[in-house]
């Protein structure tokens, strides 16, 4: 549907740069925290990171959904946390906005 | 090991449906950037991160602006040194080949997942990887289906696809939540996250929200520690004076 396809060659290299960066951060991280201190004020960052980092991925979103979008987050937010179930979650945040948007 | 990389793959199948809501979406656009489906598998199977991929297609206009997009794929997998540090306890004592190998497959919805895990009853790498086996799996046939899809599809919206990524990474979340604790370094990555969404270029909310949030603890932890440091040397006052 692209008027002119791009090349083979810069494709091969758009996604093989894409690749590359993405394994040696991930890989990097690893091995870097094996060099850093694991006590103390180090610690209690590493430990609080994973919520905010998956927090700080979906809170943007969330608020450009606007009030449909925050409803039905604010429900997935409440069935994920009675639940335990994220698929069940998933699926009242996604009928909410589904039928919101139908009517 | 086969029964932690089944024990994976399974714990990460609720999560897979969402993962393939999303992914048909990336396929109908890639579809329409013209992006075959070769490519876009090959894509799944090396880069395998959801929100890079999503850029790297909605930047795919030819010639392809290659040094732009490895950029722009750094920013956004930026919390990828972070969630790799994060697995450190749970790959302690392994080989560099096994990190090496397991590594690749780790995407945000496996990570989450093992990390939730990880604080209940402690897991093995075999658990990460058949989550990311499962994820990749799924996220490749997703995305292949919704390019195939594409011309058939053309509201997705209407389907509130564009909203399982919102919809799955809220749910992810609140398993991440550690108890009244989590609620300053929350409250604190969600407002710098929007700021830094609205005020900068590309995705560098992300790794602001996340480090932002997580030094709010930090700072407890010095002050605490400062005003201990500040009693005792009071108690010695004290002490010196009697």
């Amino acid at each position: 549907m692209s008027p002119t396809p791009p090349n083979n060659v810069s494709v091969f290299w758009a996604i093989a740069c894409a690749a590359l960066a993405t394994y040696g951060l991930r890989l990097g991280g690893l091995l870097l925290s094996e060099r850093l201190p694991k006590n103390g004020g180090f610690k209690k960052f590493m430990e609080a990171l994973p919520g905010t980092i998956l927090l700080s991925l979906v809170a943007p979103g969330i608020v450009s959904a606007g009030v449909l979008g925050g409803t039905a987050a604010f429900a997935t937010a409440l069935c994920a946390w009675k639940t335990k179930n994220v698929f069940a979650a998933m699926v009242v945040g996604m009928g909410i906005v589904a039928i919101g948007r139908l009517i | 090991m086969i029964e932690e990389i089944r024990r994976g793959a399974v714990a990460n199948l609720p999560v897979g449906a969402s993962v393939a809501a999303y992914g048909s979406v990336l396929g109908m656009l890639a579809a329409q950037k013209g992006i075959t489906w070769l490519q876009l598998l090959a894509m799944n199977l090396s880069v395998f991160a959801g929100s890079a991929q999503f850029v790297m297609v909605e930047m795919w206009v030819p010639p392809l602006p290659v040094v732009e997009m490895t950029l722009a794929v750094l920013i956004i997998n930026m919390r990828y040194l972070l969630i790799g540090a994060s697995l450190q306890p749970v790959f302690a004592g392994k080989s560099l080949f096994h990190k090496a190998a397991v590594m690749h497959l780790v995407a945000d919805e496996n990570w989450a997942v093992t990390m939730a895990a990880h604080r209940n009853r402690g897991v093995s790498t075999g658990f990460l990887l058949g989550g990311g086996i499962c994820l990749c799996s799924i996220w490749s046939m997703g995305t292949l289906l919704g390019h195939q899809l594409g011309a058939l599809v053309t509201q997705p919206e209407r389907f509130a696809l564009d909203f399982a990524f919102v919809a799955v990474f809220t749910a992810l979340t609140v398993s991440l939540w550690r108890g009244k604790a989590d609620i300053l370094p929350w409250v604190f990555a969600g407002i710098l996250a929007i700021l830094a969404e609205r005020w900068l270029p590309g995705k560098w909310y992300i790794v602001i929200g996340g480090v932002g949030g997580a030094l709010v603890p930090v700072a407890q932890h010095l002050v605490g520690r400062y005003n201990s440091s500040l009693a005792c040397a009071n108690r010695q006052s004290l002490e010196e004076i009697e």
